[in-house]
């Protein structure tokens, strides 16, 4: 229940930061100021923007289907902010350290497709449902290069623990319980004869311990930006065409639900692709000789220390990624359907395959 | 408690699945459904079994099963309706399966059975979850099953991707 309330404060604080961030960094690629009347340079925007929708009249439709429309937010949002239940926040503290999270993410992330077929179906829109439709083929399409990606990470790591693959990435790899007699070597080949298990750092990442993972990274990466909507991924919501998609119907606290489970994907997938390939909780900075950086920046286990280092450098490369996220969506145009399609099916699948098969080879030579 | 809570749900959203006339209405009660057995399942400590019925069934089969619906809906202005057939020979099949079932447990008697009475509630012991477990037995006791159902998945992808291919016209 603690963990519940936790994590929820963090993601809301996390959300309203990044819809300010979203205006200041689209304001700045555009050679604006963005908002900058609320608060200082603007930055009670968003916090103002949630109490307006609090306050906003909850319309319902005469002609949409009343059950299915008021339970679709609800469901959507349940779905997305489960996937944080088994996300490590810092060496010792995960919501829910279930054997098996990698699987189960991938799995409850699915029925937010479900919620966004009743949202769409519900609001009895043209629309709605369209922009309901086109969400989730691509959600459903672009699952599969996202799931291969994560699959060559989990056969480089042998396991489908989130904590476990966090451990392994850094200089506490012998305290996880079962990696004890674990050794990290560069880019995790033996042979090279340079062990980095108590280098750390960035020589553990995972897209360090096997740099093909770099490659699975972007894939994960562009996957992810479409599974959770993003431009240049955007046709379900393109405004030009369908107005807003399938949220278009809904009002008040209803829509900023909505909202917030959009933003929360957002977050979820940059969470998952840091701790999949970029180190986790683990500092960047590695171990040199007498110069022991990374033991420094990772605080002691189980202290106030290893607890405040572990979630800066996870929010951190979080905030990293989601702000190339924002910085995308003002560089490059929509994708056309079919486009969007041929990128799917016929570069990132079959790439992801190749990489798939590599990450095969590769633990064979990391035994 | 959990066990008779989810077993209720279950039970109630399946019934409803029936009953009710609206096929949309059917879809989503059928999510309800699956997503009591997939906890079912986690009660048991089958959490891959629970996770890769989410996976399957609700990420795939009812994804296509509610698109089927919302793209053949509203073709005259009113959602789709199912109709009832097959009145008598549905309700003696489904009496006959109910009496057979239930004859086949009782004579099982399960609470004399020697490897029931023997379990631990401690059933993974040592282990995280039943995937390494599982990952074993499937690569050595099941290994023939296994292939041969990817095998099937095999042919019956290309089939799909036979009949989705346009017929050149010669």
């Amino acid at each position: 229940m603690l963990a519940f309330l936790l994590t929820l404060m963090l993601l809301l604080g996390i959300v309203i930061v990044l819809a300010y961030a979203e205006r200041k960094v689209a304001a700045f690629m555009q050679d604006r100021m963005g908002p900058t009347e609320a608060g200082p340079y603007g930055s009670l925007q968003s916090v103002l923007d949630v109490l307006k929708l609090l306050q906003k009249e909850d319309i319902v439709p005469a002609a949409a289907d009343k059950k299915l429309f008021k339970l679709a937010p609800i469901l959507i949002f349940a779905a997305v902010f489960a996937g944080f239940a088994v996300i490590p926040f810092t060496p010792d503290l995960i919501p829910a350290g279930i054997g098996i999270g990698v699987f189960y993410l991938l799995a409850i992330i699915s029925l937010d497709v479900v919620g966004l077929l009743m949202a769409g179906w519900g609001s009895n829109n043209k629309y709605a449902m369209l922009g309901a439709m086109r969400s989730v083929a691509q959600i459903v399409s672009y699952e599969i290069p996202a799931g291969l990606a994560i699959l060559s990470v989990v056969m480089i790591c042998q396991s489908l623990d989130f904590q476990e693959i966090s451990y392994q990435q850094g200089v506490l790899l012998n305290r996880f319980p079962g990696l004890e007699f674990e050794k990290n070597w560069l880019f995790g080949i033996e042979a090279l004869g340079i062990n980095t298990t108590n280098i750390g750092g960035i020589t553990t990442w995972n897209i360090f311990r096997a740099p093909l993972l770099l490659v699975a990274f972007v894939i994960y990466f562009i996957a992810t930006l479409a599974e959770s909507n993003r431009a240049p991924f955007d046709i379900p919501e393109a405004e030009s065409e369908l107005v807003a998609g399938f949220h278009v119907e809904y009002s008040g606290f209803r829509f900023a639900i909505l909202f917030l489970a959009e933003y929360s994907m957002m977050v979820l997938v940059s969470l998952v692709a840091v701790i999949l390939f970029l180190g986790s909780w683990n500092t960047p900075l590695p171990n040199l000789t007498t110069l022991k950086l990374a033991n420094w920046t990772t605080g002691t286990v189980g202290e106030l220390s290893g607890i405040l280092w572990g979630g800066f450098w996870l929010l951190s490369k979080t905030f990293v990624l989601l702000f190339l996220q924002l910085q995308i969506r003002w560089t490059y145009p929509r994708l056309r359907v079919d486009q969007l399609m041929h990128l799917c099916w016929k570069v990132l699948t079959p790439v992801a395959l190749g990489i798939v098969l590599l990450a095969g080879i590769w633990r064979l030579l990391m035994v | 408690m959990l066990f008779y809570i989810f077993a209720a749900v279950a039970i109630l959203s399946g019934a409803y699945m029936v009953l009710t006339r609206n096929l949309l209405y059917a879809g989503f009660s059928l999510l309800l459904t699956l997503l009591s057995i997939a906890a079912i399942y986690v009660l048991l400590f089958a959490d891959f079994v629970a996770v890769t019925q989410l996976m399957v069934y609700v990420g795939g089969v009812l994804v296509l099963i509610l698109f089927g619906i919302m793209l053949s809906s509203r073709v005259h202005n009113k959602s789709v309706m199912s109709e009832n057939t097959n009145v008598g020979w549905g309700i003696s099949i489904s009496l006959l399966t109910l009496i057979g079932l239930s004859y086949t447990i009782w004579r099982a008697g399960f609470s004399s059975l020697p490897w029931i009475q023997q379990a631990d509630t401690n059933v993974l012991g040592g282990q995280k979850s039943t995937v390494q477990l599982i990952g074993i037995k499937l690569m050595t006791d099941f290994v023939l099953p296994f292939e041969i159902a990817s095998l099937l998945l095999l042919i019956a992808l290309m089939g799909a991707a036979y009949i989705a291919t346009g017929k050149e016209k010669v």
